[in-house]
């Protein structure tokens, strides 16, 4: 019986030449990251375990994201424990307010995450890094302070689950976030629970390596440990040139063993948006098209890459955002700003009248920067549409696709981009 | 025991919404235990007091405050048709006890009272008379318990070999 990926992954870490889903490993790890939410409470369970000193400096990730530059003084202090961890272990990779982004857009960017390798992080969108071919996982602070100082972690091998995408060709204005959403309301929030997702077929070539981060990311909100895409010319492709550190590409086996498979054609798969308060609850837009909005955000580790901000600045060019709608468009890091900047995407967004910021995971989770007042509606690129997750207990968050939000922004109401094009 | 009963999908946004994430005291946490579900929840429940939900309890963020609001409220264990998978790992890492049972999920209403025996995972319901039993916890995960947690475990493991 042949492997898959994501078991080959995990048996390499683990010394083994074979495991079996259900079979409980402890693992090396590459990298571990945390941010300025779940670090404090790692960093706070790594001093009770008696160590000096990190597994390896080069390989403890911290980044300051969540509710920075910092919004209050409490903030301020969890940030500040961070950023005194990452100075007395002379950590290598500490992302200061200013080097910054957002920890899934970064990482990858960074080439700190790389195809084959296991990546555990204190945040659930870890995940984000199977569009790489990396097994990664989100785990919760004590976890994470554990491996800080083992450099390993325990799995239970999970069961993979295959989805099998064909097509030639996406529908306007498809992208990946659209092929994600469709996947989640097929098999609900909880249709992956604790298996991994494993994205193959002939399709996977009309999506790109950003795209295959923002459907990974979102892996956790069917309540998998994982999602993981085949490495390809196209992953070799954007981690040549970015890779800190040699690296080791594995592929599933023809005869690896799958609990399920889905066949999906992507050509079918219309612009998407999920209606609150579940990612699950996806739709084509045009079923939903019409409601007013108040907020638009464009950003967060599911949307906020260069790809993503392009996409918005196609559709938002020469347009203006509607009167008494707030479009706000956050850069996933400093080199996607700074992408932007040269080829004029922020400009556009100015002129259209949109804000925009520096990287921050703010709004995403109803942090700051663009939280929602009672009875207020939001189309977002993020990735979560619980109840309160953008601010007051009645708001709504609808998520979408760039496109889709770019083109509420305009209309303010929720549309397909067609119908301000 | 009295048993307070929440929905499926329980995200972790509503057991411990983000917007008090600035701060990791679990007293300060506590008090916003499940506000998003019921705002009066952290008032009305007293310690030793069980949550009984549906499946995919603990969805959503990694985030560890969401045990440990639970836990600092004084809730005794947390009952539910399924967990999702971070929540789970967390719940014992921080020593919260958390029980799978389906039956228990469907049949506990809110306002029974129940009594819990770990050992046999037997949950009583002391108002109707029934009884359910959890599936058992893994045997990993009862040697992290019996080693005091997962810092403990580690804390061992790190002596043994140094």
């Amino acid at each position: 019986m042949g492997m898959t990926m994501t078991e080959k992954i995990l048996a390499y870490h683990a010394g083994k030449e074979v495991v079996e889903p259900g079979e409980l490993i402890s693992c090396k790890v590459d990298a571990v990251l945390a941010n300025d939410i779940t670090g404090p409470v790692a960093i706070s369970e790594f001093k009770k375990i008696g160590v000096d000193a990190v597994f390896d400096r080069d390989r403890v990730y911290l980044v300051p994201d969540h509710f920075t530059p910092n919004k209050d003084i409490k903030s301020a202090e969890q940030a500040k424990i961070l950023r005194d961890f990452a100075k007395e272990q002379n950590l290598t990779y500490y992302f200061e307010v200013g080097k910054m982004g957002i920890e899934h857009v970064l990482l990858p960017e960074e080439g700190l995450v790389l195809p084959g390798e296991v990546i555990i992080g204190a945040d659930s969108h870890t995940c984000t890094y199977g569009g790489l071919g990396a097994f990664a996982t989100g785990v919760g602070s004590t976890d994470l302070a554990a491996a800080m100082a083992l450099g390993e972690t325990w799995f239970k091998v999970p069961e993979s689950i295959k989805f099998y995408l064909y097509g030639e060709k996406l529908l306007p204005y498809v992208s990946a976030k659209d092929i994600i959403l469709y996947i989640i309301g097929q098999i609900g929030v909880d249709g992956a629970l604790y298996k991994a997702m494993e994205f193959a077929g002939s399709a996977l070539k009309l999506i790109s390596v950003e795209g295959r981060l923002t459907m990974a990311n979102m892996a956790i909100e069917a309540g998998a440990k994982n999602g993981i895409f085949p490495v390809d010319e196209l992953t070799l492709e954007y981690v040549k040139g970015r890779a800190k550190r040699e690296f080791k590409v594995f592929a599933s086996d023809p005869d690896a063993r799958y609990e399920a498979v889905y066949e999906i054609n992507v050509e079918e798969i219309e612009p998407q948006v999920a209606l609150p308060h579940l990612p699950e609850n996806a739709v084509p837009v045009k079923e939903v098209s019409g409601k007013d909005i108040d907020q638009v955000v464009i950003g967060s580790c599911t949307n906020g890459r260069i790809e993503d901000l392009r996409v918005a600045a196609a559709i938002l060019k020469g347009k203006k955002v509607k009167d008494y709608v707030r479009c706000i468009i956050i850069p996933g890091s400093q080199s996607v700003y700074r992408q932007a900047l040269k080829e004029g995407l922020i400009d556009i967004f100015i002129e259209a009248g949109a804000a925009v910021s520096t990287p921050t995971c703010g709004p995403c989770l109803g942090g700051h920067m663009g939280i929602l007042a009672k009875g207020e509606r939001a189309v977002a690129t993020t990735n979560r549409n619980f109840v309160g997750r953008m601010g007051h207990v009645e708001s709504e968050v609808y998520l979408a696709g760039p496109a889709v939000a770019a083109a509420s922004a305009i209309a303010g109401k929720i549309v397909h981009p067609e119908e301000v094009l | 025991m009295r048993a307070f009963k929440f929905g499926d999908d329980i995200d972790t946004d509503v057991i411990i919404p983000a917007r008090y994430l600035n701060t990791s005291d679990p007293e300060e946490l506590a008090k916003h235990c499940m506000e998003d579900a019921d705002p009066e929840f952290a008032k009305k429940a007293r310690p030793g007091d069980v949550i009984v939900a549906g499946k995919n309890f603990g969805c959503g963020s990694s985030r560890e405050h969401a045990p440990i609001a639970i836990k600092a409220l004084g809730i005794e264990a947390v009952i539910a048709k399924s967990f999702a998978r971070i929540f789970y790992r967390n719940s014992f890492n921080i020593g919260l006890k958390i029980l799978e049972c389906p039956e228990a999920a469907e049949k506990i209403r809110d306002g029974d009272e129940l009594s819990i025996n770990y050992d046999t995972g037997e949950i009583k319901n002391l108002t109707t008379g029934e009884s359910y039993f959890a599936k058992p916890i893994p045997e990993f995960m009862q040697n992290i318990i019996a080693k005091g947690g997962l810092i403990n475990y580690v804390r061992e493991k790190l002596q043994g070999t140094v």
